[in-house]
């Protein structure tokens, strides 16, 4: 246990290190702001007096696509930065289980990934010291955008454990990620049967209804099963190094 | 405190290693020589619990390496081919970290990294930025990283190679002062590094075991004939007649012209004997100029051969 915070305090000590982290930091800041602010806008012109209902459908629909564009930047160094150093050897000779490795790294991504998304909660924080609303709908999104933040994560991190390049690395999860997103784009051209089993892995058709301010468990589940399914596909590939070796 | 028995390594359809068994008894320094290719890198990486033997067991420091990988990596200390650290730490938090991945943690993290800089003399660079250090100085960091958490057992994976001279006479010092109280195996494909720093030898040519011996013995074996190298300035025939009657000489072997026209030699000459100044006052005696004369190495491709034939041979 105590490996696990030693390699994602590492992690997080050379991520914060580089200045890498602060440009990712602030372009998400600013896009996400720059949503914030036009969603806003937009929605005291067209909508209604209640500047709140339905806000947080549109501004967090926004923020999937700037955790989209971010987090495969943040994954694609955890692992293939290790392997073109060199220095994931020496892991292997430590006292340490692949599955600690993994979840240092992870751990550290999903704290950079919180930290990324403060700057747009102070921003919700101050909409409500001037016109308090119900904070439950924009709990349920903030809860669906971490689970989708998270997802994309677990993704990034296999895709960097089997590539010593980090451009590779980030086309890569940007492939596999938007796939998941596009999976549903054509709804016309797959059959009912087809499209039902669609929907049910489109990444972002369960998001939708975390921003609608409904927590389904199914949807809760299905995120919980694509992250844990990306984390078991970056153990075998570190266990590959057993029939394969060290590349 | 190693025992390999009957240890195999395949990848696929290619296989680096087969049937290797060899012991190493504790505060020895036992050398891994090969050529590239030999197997002597998959063997040091299933020592130092990188991955498993696909056949076979192997024991470090009483553990099991498949039954037991964690307390057997806690005991091994590995220094890899490729040299590697984190290039944006500096070496004393680099150690640090080590320390707290071998299972130290605060102070006790903190004296380990102390000791292994000390040990390797690198306390100067504590606070440099790996990235900014010199090879030699890298190159300490990964023994220092090796030595963190005091193993017994330490696997040094051609820990000279890309160092200048001065340099890796400095690394076999450092290593030779290691192993006055650890086991170590190291590997190298250069002959002399073995004689000045190991006590026993292991010699793999093709993931195989071609001889293990002690350090003189293996030179013994090795060097029981002498090569030497003539050129004269004479008549060919003339030349070639005098060097194979000259006593101690065993054979000779003419060389394509060099130089407008003196004639070169490759003379071999009977085990134990020098016969380089009594043959070179001959040849002057004789009114010829001698051009050049020297001894001249075996390469290791030519041991390797020497050795695998007296195995088959015998």
């Amino acid at each position: 246990m105590t490996r696990i915070w030693t390699i994602c305090r590492r992690e997080l000590q050379a991520t914060f290190g580089s200045v890498v982290a602060y440009i990712l930091l602030a372009v998400f800041m600013l896009l996400s702001g720059y949503f914030f602010y036009s969603d806003l806008v937009f929605i005291l012109l067209m909508a209604s007096f209640t500047p709140v209902a339905g806000l947080w459908q549109w501004v967090f629909l926004d923020l999937r696509l700037v955790t989209l564009l971010i987090v495969p930047l943040v994954t694609m160094r955890l692992f293939a930065e290790e392997k073109k150093l060199g220095t994931i050897e020496l892991l292997w000779t430590y006292p340490v289980r692949d599955i600690e490795i993994i979840l240092g790294k992870f751990l550290a991504a999903v704290a950079f990934f919180l930290v990324m998304l403060l700057p747009n909660a102070i921003l919700c924080a101050l909409l409500f010291s001037y016109h308090p609303f119900d904070l439950g709908p924009l709990m349920s999104a903030y809860l669906g955008l971490i689970l989708l933040g998270v997802s994309f994560i677990a993704c990034g991190l296999f895709v960097s454990s089997t590539t010593e390049n980090q451009v590779v690395s980030a086309m890569v999860t940007y492939g596999i990620l938007v796939f998941f997103w596009f999976l549903t784009w054509n709804e016309e051209a797959a059959n009912q049967a087809a499209l039902r089993i669609l929907l049910g892995l489109s990444l972002f058709d369960r998001f939708f209804n975390f921003t609608r301010g409904v927590i389904d468990i199914r949807d809760v589940v299905f995120f919980v099963l694509f992250i844990s399914f990306f984390l078991f596909l970056t153990w075998q590939s570190l266990t590959a190094r057993k029939w394969r070796g060290v590349p | 405190m190693i025992a390999v028995d009957g240890v195999s390594k395949s990848f696929g359809s290619f296989v680096a290693i087969e049937d290797l068994s060899f012991e190493v008894a504790a505060g020895e320094i036992v050398g891994l020589l090969g050529p590239n290719g030999a197997g002597k890198t998959t063997m040091m990486r299933i020592l130092a619990g990188v991955f498993p033997p696909s056949r076979g067991t192997v024991h470090v420091a009483g553990y099991d390496v498949v039954k037991d990988p964690l307390r057997t990596r806690a005991a091994v200390g590995y220094f890899p081919e490729r040299v590697s650290a984190y290039l944006d730490m500096t070496v004393s938090s680099y150690l640090r970290y080590v320390a707290k991945m071998k299972g130290f943690s605060g102070s006790a993290a903190n004296s380990q990294a102390v000791s292994a800089m000390g040990a390797c003399g690198i306390e100067a660079v504590a606070n440099r930025i790996i990235g900014s250090l010199s090879k030699g100085f890298r190159q300490r960091v990964g023994i220092a990283q090796a030595l963190t958490g005091e193993p017994s057992v330490l696997i040094l994976d051609e820990p000279t190679s890309g160092l200048d001279p001065e340099q890796v006479a400095d690394m076999r010092d450092l290593i030779r002062g290691l192993g006055e109280k650890r086991t170590v195996i190291l590997s190298t494909h250069i002959l002399p590094e073995v004689e000045s720093t190991c006590d026993r030898v292991i010699i793999l040519h093709r993931g195989r075991i071609v001889a293990v011996d002690t350090t003189g013995n293996l030179s013994r074996r090795i060097q029981r004939a002498g090569r030497i190298f003539v050129e004269i300035d004479a008549p060919v025939e003339d030349a070639r007649q005098h060097l194979s009657q000259f006593a101690g000489v065993s054979s000779v072997e003419s060389k394509p012209r060099s130089g407008d026209s003196a004639a070169s030699f490759i003379v071999m000459t009977e085990q134990d004997r020098d016969v380089r100044a009594a043959l070179a006052s001959s040849i002057v005696q004789r009114g010829w100029g001698l051009v050049e004369l020297r001894s001249v190495a075996f390469s290791l491709e030519e041991i390797f051969l020497t050795l695998t034939q007296d195995q088959e041979g015998s």
